[in-house]
């Protein structure tokens, strides 16, 4: 039991890093964990039963590709057992109608398919896997037959926005419950790619009006999640819902982050939970502390009476463009960087987009983009 | 063919689907509705409507159960049931028997 802190609602469990995609905006670190680095099947499955005890309510099985796991089964079926509500976030290519039958079967009561757009050849060519579009669309489709709800992941960007109608479309084709209009995030890989993704003023703009209408066309059919890039919003995301205060997240390591970016932070010694219980490291752990609640705000962020609402926006995005961590998140309007990070964005989206860089290991060396 | 919103009325028998999951967490001693991605703490009056979506009775039923628990209008407590509700359906976290 814990004695300070309310327990965390969900953990995001990282099993590998591992991906048969190579998406130019994947979000995860550009230093990615080793197949034989990755936690084993008892270390999963104890943790589980420590996210259990903590009280904690949903699991989300994610990556990388968490079906590259062959003992996923394993671990929905132990979360199942242990009353916690199983989630796998997937891009679904690796999954036959089988596994996911003997997943649903053991326990997984939600799918959440990422799609790189919603016309093949455009997607196939971002997420760099032929006949990778084509699979999803069928592996979405035994979701559905097989009685469980949908979510679709759309990953969106300058590249692909103009499908967003068709998109929706597809969604409500696939009979999805939720559609997740996810504006790509420029952590991690992405960040070597921003150029090459950074939408229009006008794009978004319009996409905008898209979903406003859709919502409202579309209620009680298809829940429309949508969140404003953070490069044109004038207040940032509550990110995590707070740093440390509703979820975890567990790269394929072990070491227990309060988001999937937070290894940016190089100054962090992330503990992990091969050394600690989940519920000591939620309590104690340095990097949970440092920027839980609002003692570690800087003025403006102290005294602003939205301090509880995105209490603070994000750390790792404050690092990765201001260069200080404790920082006044960039996307504020009051942030004195805010009209220049603002000002790249309509630059770069304006200029032509570049080549991506996709993510394959023989491009491991490259170095981010300088803007 | 594509799915229709659901629309409540009082006759309405409501239930929550096999995926949405109406619970008491024993650790933290609070009723949630765990649904994909989402958790959801009902107030006091939400829980006791959700205790009775078992998809036996109708919205009138429950609405008459509770007014005469609470001795207030059945008319005004079938309202706000079904607003409720209604708002849990276009989540997709409750259908119709």
């Amino acid at each position: 039991m814990l004695k300070k802190l309310k327990a965390p609602l969900a953990i995001l469990a990282e099993l590998s890093h591992r991906c048969p995609l190579s998406c130019a905006y994947c979000s995860n670190p550009v230093e990615l964990v080793e197949k034989n680095k990755e936690l084993d099947t008892d270390d999963w499955l104890r943790v589980i039963d420590e996210a259990a005890d903590l009280g904690i309510h949903q699991i989300h099985f994610s990556g990388g590709e968490p079906t590259a796991r062959k003992d996923l089964e394993q671990m929905v079926e132990h979360a199942h057992k242990r009353k916690l509500y199983t989630n796998l976030i997937t891009s679904a290519v690796l999954l036959s109608r089988e596994r996911l039958e003997k997943l649903k079967k053991l326990g997984l009561e939600h799918v959440q398919v990422s799609f790189q757009d919603s016309e093949k050849e455009n997607a196939n060519r971002i997420g760099n896997f032929k006949g990778g579009h084509e699979k999803k669309l069928e592996v979405a489709k035994w979701v559905r037959e097989l009685g469980m709800p949908l979510t679709i992941n759309a990953v969106m960007h300058r590249q692909n926005l103009h499908h967003l109608e068709d998109m929706i479309k597809m969604s409500v084709d696939l009979d999805a419950d939720r559609l997740e209009v996810a504006n790509v995030q420029y952590y991690g890989w992405a960040l070597k790619n921003r150029a090459a993704f950074m939408p229009t003023k006008d794009q978004l703009e319009s996409s905008m009006e898209i979903v406003e209408k859709a919502r409202k066309d579309l209620k009680g059919i298809l829940v429309i999640d949508y969140v404003l890039p953070d490069y044109y919003a004038k207040r940032p995301k509550s990110c995590m819902g707070g740093w440390g205060r509703q979820f975890l997240n567990i790269s394929p390591e072990g070491k227990v982050l309060p988001c999937h970016a937070a290894e940016t932070i190089k100054s962090f010694n992330f503990d992990n939970v091969k050394d600690k219980s989940l519920a000591w490291i939620w309590e104690n752990s340095e990097p949970f502390n440092k920027f839980r609640g609002t003692d570690w705000m800087p003025s403006p962020c102290k005294t602003c009476d939205r301090r509880e609402i995105d209490w603070g926006g994000c750390r790792c995005q404050a690092l990765a463009l201001t260069g200080d961590i404790g920082a006044v998140d960039p996307t504020c309007e009051f942030s004195p960087l805010h009209e220049k990070i603002f000002g790249s964005a309509t630059e770069e989206s304006s200029s032509e987009a570049p080549e991506f860089i996709y993510r394959l290991l023989s491009n491991k060396e490259v170095e981010p983009v300088k803007k | 063919m594509m799915k229709e919103r659901l629309l409540l009325k009082s006759e309405t028998v409501p239930v929550i689907p096999n995926h949405v999951r109406f619970e008491f967490n024993e650790v933290r001693k609070e009723w949630v509705l765990l649904a994909p991605e989402r958790a959801l703490y009902p107030d006091k009056i939400a829980i006791e409507v959700l205790k009775k979506c078992d998809g036996k009775i109708s919205i009138q039923l429950i609405g008459e159960d509770l007014a005469k628990k609470y001795k207030a209008p059945v008319e005004k407590i079938i309202e706000d049931i079904i607003n409720m509700l209604q708002d849990l359906a276009d989540k997709g976290f409750l259908k119709e028997c």
